[in-house]
This record gives C-alpha cells, structure tokens and sequence, in this order.
C-alpha cells in the first residue's frame, strides 16, 4: 500500500519511529527494513553523545519514562557507517536530527545535504529534558519556525523536513501551523510527554499511556491545518501499538503512523501493523 | 544468533526450592541457543507493563515430543517475575530470544576453567558446563547462595564438573560464607585459566579481580533490568572500556550480556554511572 508522505512515496504507511529502532541492525532481525515505510534513525547530533548515566529507564502504567541522553555517534559517524548500511538493507531513511542551536542545526542540515541517500530530515523539537540535555528546547512557536525553515534552507529540493513536535493539545493548533508556514512537509505528533524519573530527573513518558492525547493532537492538528490550507501532512505517533491503533490515527487525518516504544515489547510490532494494513490482508 | 518473536506455551512449571522452573516450547528458541543467551518475556496482560523481563535460558532439552524446549529460572519477587512464576501449564506468553549478542566465548584449547554462579542468575552456567567437558575442559564450579533454598541444583553440577565447591551465607549447605571468600582457593586447585561467573555485580567483580591475581581470563554474565532486552531502548548501560583503552558505553543486552570482566569500568558500574 504506497502512500503519499510529505510528498515521498513510501511502500507503506507505517515508520519506525526515532530512537527506537536502535542503528537499525537490532530491528533488521525480526523483519526487513524494507518492510516499513521508513526507518527514522535516532535523533543524530554533529557531535558524538554518550548518553546518560543509567539507570535512565523506568516502567510505568502502560508507558515508559526514559532520559538515555539522545546518545548517537555524531553526524560524522553516522554518515560514514549507520547510513550506507541502512541504504544497502533497502530502507527508506528518515534522519532524525537535534542540536544544540540554530546555527549547529544549519551545519548539521547542509552536510545532510550532500549525503546520498537521506529521504527525508526530521526536526527533533519534542526533545522531553532539552534544557538539561544542551539541546534547543522549543518551549515557544518560533523556536519551531526557526528550526524548520533553517534546516529546510540548506536542504535541496526533494528532501523535505518533517517537524516533531510535543503532544501538546493545548497549544497544537498554533504550533502546527508555525511549523507548516515556516515550510515543513509534514508534522509528527508527537513525541513523548515531558516526565520525570521517580529520582525527580527530566525524562519523557512514552507508550500507550500517552496515545489518547496523541491522537488528541493529530486530530486537531489535521483540523487546524486545513483550516488555514497549509499543505502540510500529519504523521502519527505515540503509543501505537497495534493496527487498530494505526487505523484510528488515520481515520483522523494522519497519512502515516510512526511506531516507536511497543517495539521495546514486541520487536515485530510495526512489521505486524504494516502487514495488516497492507491491501492483501483486505482490510 | 538470530533472535525470533514467537508465542511460547508453557509445557512444565515446577517449584524447586525457591525458585520456579518454567519450561517453554518456544520454537526457534532453543534450536538457536548457545549458554549465556537470554529471553526476554512479555509479562501481564492488557498492554499495562511495556517492559520485557529478561531471564536465563537455563537449560535446552527434548521434552513431550518437542525438540528443544527452553527451561528459565524465576526467582518471584517483583510483579512480572510473580505473573509469569504463576502461570500453567498450556498458558501462552509471548517470548523474544535468545538474546545477547555475545554469550560465553569457549577456550579453543582443552584449559581448567572455573565457573562461579550464584542464585538463580547461576543458571546459565549448567549448560555452559555441558559444552566446556565436550570440549575436555576440565570444569570447577562454584556455586554460592544465601540458603539451600536459592542454591540452584548442586546435584545436577556434581555430573559435569570434576570439583564442586558449595557455599551459602548462612551454612545450611556447604562452607559459610560468601562466593568471594572461596574464590582464591578454588582458582589456586583448578589452576583455571578462564573464570566464568554469572551472579549479582559484586560476584562478578569478585570473580574478575581474583581471575586477573591469577593471571586468568574473566567472562563475567552481566545481569541489568532489561526494558526491551533486543538493543532498541538503551535502557542498560553498562560502563566499559573498550580495546582501544577508551571508556565507553555499552548496552548489557546486545553487547553483552557476557563480556571480558577486566573491560567493565566496575566502580561507575556500582555507582549507575556510563561514560
């Protein structure tokens, strides 16, 4: 079932979801990469990252908090070993990229540019602990402009950005049309709440807990959208777990769905649901 | 290794002493299992526990017409260690495995080698010791617990090792004391050149630090709370330092879970800390 997502054709509605699909190689075991629509790498930042120190996750009612630290092995890296391996194993790839400002976001966008083989860019600006961890924390709208219109500037024409934005009900309707002026192709609601640790750290909540308001927010995203005729899509994400999930995030005017914390449950999980939503299941 | 997801059903489930021993028919499981690989297993029902918990395969066999079915040891203390130390026998459980990317690493040459296990978490060591003698290693075990009752089978050790050292901490079978306190007199009679340990963190320190004063190899099972066990949540660093001497971060599960103990940075380790 291709679809149409920020103006790319994917061969199907379902992406793994940033940060969870590990380089890539770990989820390869259980399904091709080919299998998903894309596969969105972990946020990449121009400078390697550790991580944090652990424990940096806790299980939680139907969720999950976490605080790993963004850790990635710099754009440098990434280029050199994470992306042709991803690109030889048939995957549509997304790039996920945070920094630590507009100007480090420019650098990082213009070498993406030249790489062979990047689908798409997207704008990590639902980071949950960003002031803590270094990283431009997109608290106000035009911290959403900026970011988007400064990475599309250095990216060619074909490469869109998506932006991922906080689940935020509150203040979606506004925020995703920020995103859509400032020329992102589609907007990715969202990313996990901002939580805490039980020791009182900065973390993100994540997991099914978290999807009734996710679908909150791409519903009134979709709506907010075409009220002001941005062409700008909606992409899914958060605590989807299964195809009813996925059909629901549809039904409301997503385009695409991105599956991210049921694969620490079940690694075949987004395999499953792009399996169920393709044609020849007759769903 | 390859891993595969499948719905495993429970074939057995029996108490000993004070842990539950499961036995699975997980196909594709045990066909690919090699000691110190783990599984992890969905635990609960209605989607409330995100998180996987991750056990030792303990042992692989041919049991009730089923080719190689997969026994785990549950020691029930938390919530999804009691669901799953609960469940019957024809219950489904959903189970990823076998996991880690690296298990124990066999000697190429027919050395002594040392195994040290204490509690449940000694339970991949019985099949490690299976295939250490078919190599004609000479195998010395250590097995250590708080009582007899969290002692994994001393008897089912005693057919594979030549020597058998038991100790708990209050005397109930074996010498009194701690794995650590034997562990230099064990390595000086065995004469090991590879200590093998699986156990909570200061026994795998233990047995690392008295491998390296013998001038031995250490390969130490790391044990860490798994949120997905497969590699994808980096929720298990483990402090290490890699060959090239520089400190580094490594996931438990797909780095591990059996790594060389002299490469752990252990006090960043103790204090939860990664580079």
């Amino acid at each position: 079932m291709s679809v149409r997502v920020a103006g790319l054709t994917l061969a199907s509605p379902v992406l793994v979801a940033s940060g969870c699909g590990g380089t890539g190689r770990e989820l390869a075991a259980y399904a091709a990469l080919s299998t998903y629509g894309a596969f969105t790498t972990r946020s990449i930042s121009r400078d390697a990252r550790p991580g944090a120190a652990g424990p940096t996750l806790a299980e939680t009612p139907a969720g999950l908090v976490h605080a790993t630290g963004l850790p990635n092995p710099g754009l440098d890296a990434f280029l050199a070993t994470e992306l042709p391996w991803l690109l030889t194993e048939g995957a549509r790839v997304v790039v996920s990229v945070v920094a630590r400002d507009l100007g480090e976001y420019a650098e990082v966008a213009r070498r993406l540019a030249t790489a062979p083989g990047v689908s798409a860019v997207e704008v990590n600006l639902a980071v949950p602990d960003a002031a803590e961890l270094g990283v431009l924390d997109a608290r106000e709208h035009f911290h959403v402009g900026a970011a988007v219109s400064t990475v599309l500037r250095e990216l060619p024409r074909g490469v869109p950005v998506l932006a991922k934005l906080r689940p935020d009900p509150v203040r979606v309707a506004e925020t995703v049309r920020v995103a859509a002026d400032a020329g992102a192709a589609a907007v990715v609601l969202g990313g996990a709440l901002p939580a805490a640790l039980p020791d009182g750290r900065p973390a993100g909540l994540s997991g099914p807990a978290i999807a009734p308001l996710a679908l909150r927010c791409v519903a009134d995203a979709r709506v907010a959208l075409d009220a002001a005729g941005a062409d700008c899509d909606v992409v899914a994400c958060g605590g989807i777990g299964s195809p009813e999930d996925a059909r629901h995030a549809l039904d409301r005017g997503a385009v695409a769905v991105q599956v991210g914390s049921a694969l620490f449950h079940d690694p075949t999980t987004a395999a499953r649901i792009a399996a169920a939503l393709s044609p020849d299941e007759g769903a | 290794m390859s891993p595969v997801h499948v719905t495993a059903e429970v074939l057995a489930s029996k108490r000993i002493g004070a842990y539950q021993h499961v036995t699975l028919v997980a196909p594709g499981v045990g066909e690919r299992f090699r000691p110190g690989a783990f599984v992890a297993v969905s635990v609960g029902t209605g989607g409330y526990h995100l998180a996987r918990r991750a056990f030792w395969i303990h042992q692989v066999r041919p049991l009730g017409g089923y080719a190689a079915t997969v026994t785990l040891v549950v020691e029930p203390r938390g919530e999804g260690t009691r669901w799953l130390a609960t469940r019957q026998r024809g219950d489904r459980v959903e189970v990823t495995g076998p996991l880690g990317g690296r298990p124990f690493a066999l000697p190429k040459e027919p050395v002594p080698v040392l195994l040290v296990g204490e509690g449940y978490a000694a339970a991949p060591l019985f099949a490690l010791a299976e295939r250490l003698r078919e190599r004609d290693c000479p195998v010395n075990l250590v097995l250590g617990a708080p009582d007899e009752a969290h002692l994994l089978s001393a008897l089912e050790a005693r057919r594979t090792a030549r020597a058998v050292t038991i100790v708990t901490g209050d005397g109930s079978v074996g010498a009194r004391g701690s794995v650590a306190d034997v562990l230099p007199e064990a390595l000086r009679r065995s004469g090991a050149a590879v200590v093998y340990a699986a156990g909570p963190a200061a026994t795998l320190h233990a047995a690392a630090l008295a491998a390296e004063e013998h001038g031995a190899w250490s390969q130490v099972a790391l044990e860490q709370r798994t949120t997905c066990g497969t590699g994808l949540c980096l929720g298990c660093p483990v402090p290490v330092v890699g060959e090239d001497g520089v400190a580094r971060t490594a996931r438990a599960c797909t780095d591990g879970p059996v790594v060389r103990g002299d490469r752990v940075r252990w006090d960043d380790l103790a204090r939860g800390a990664s580079a």
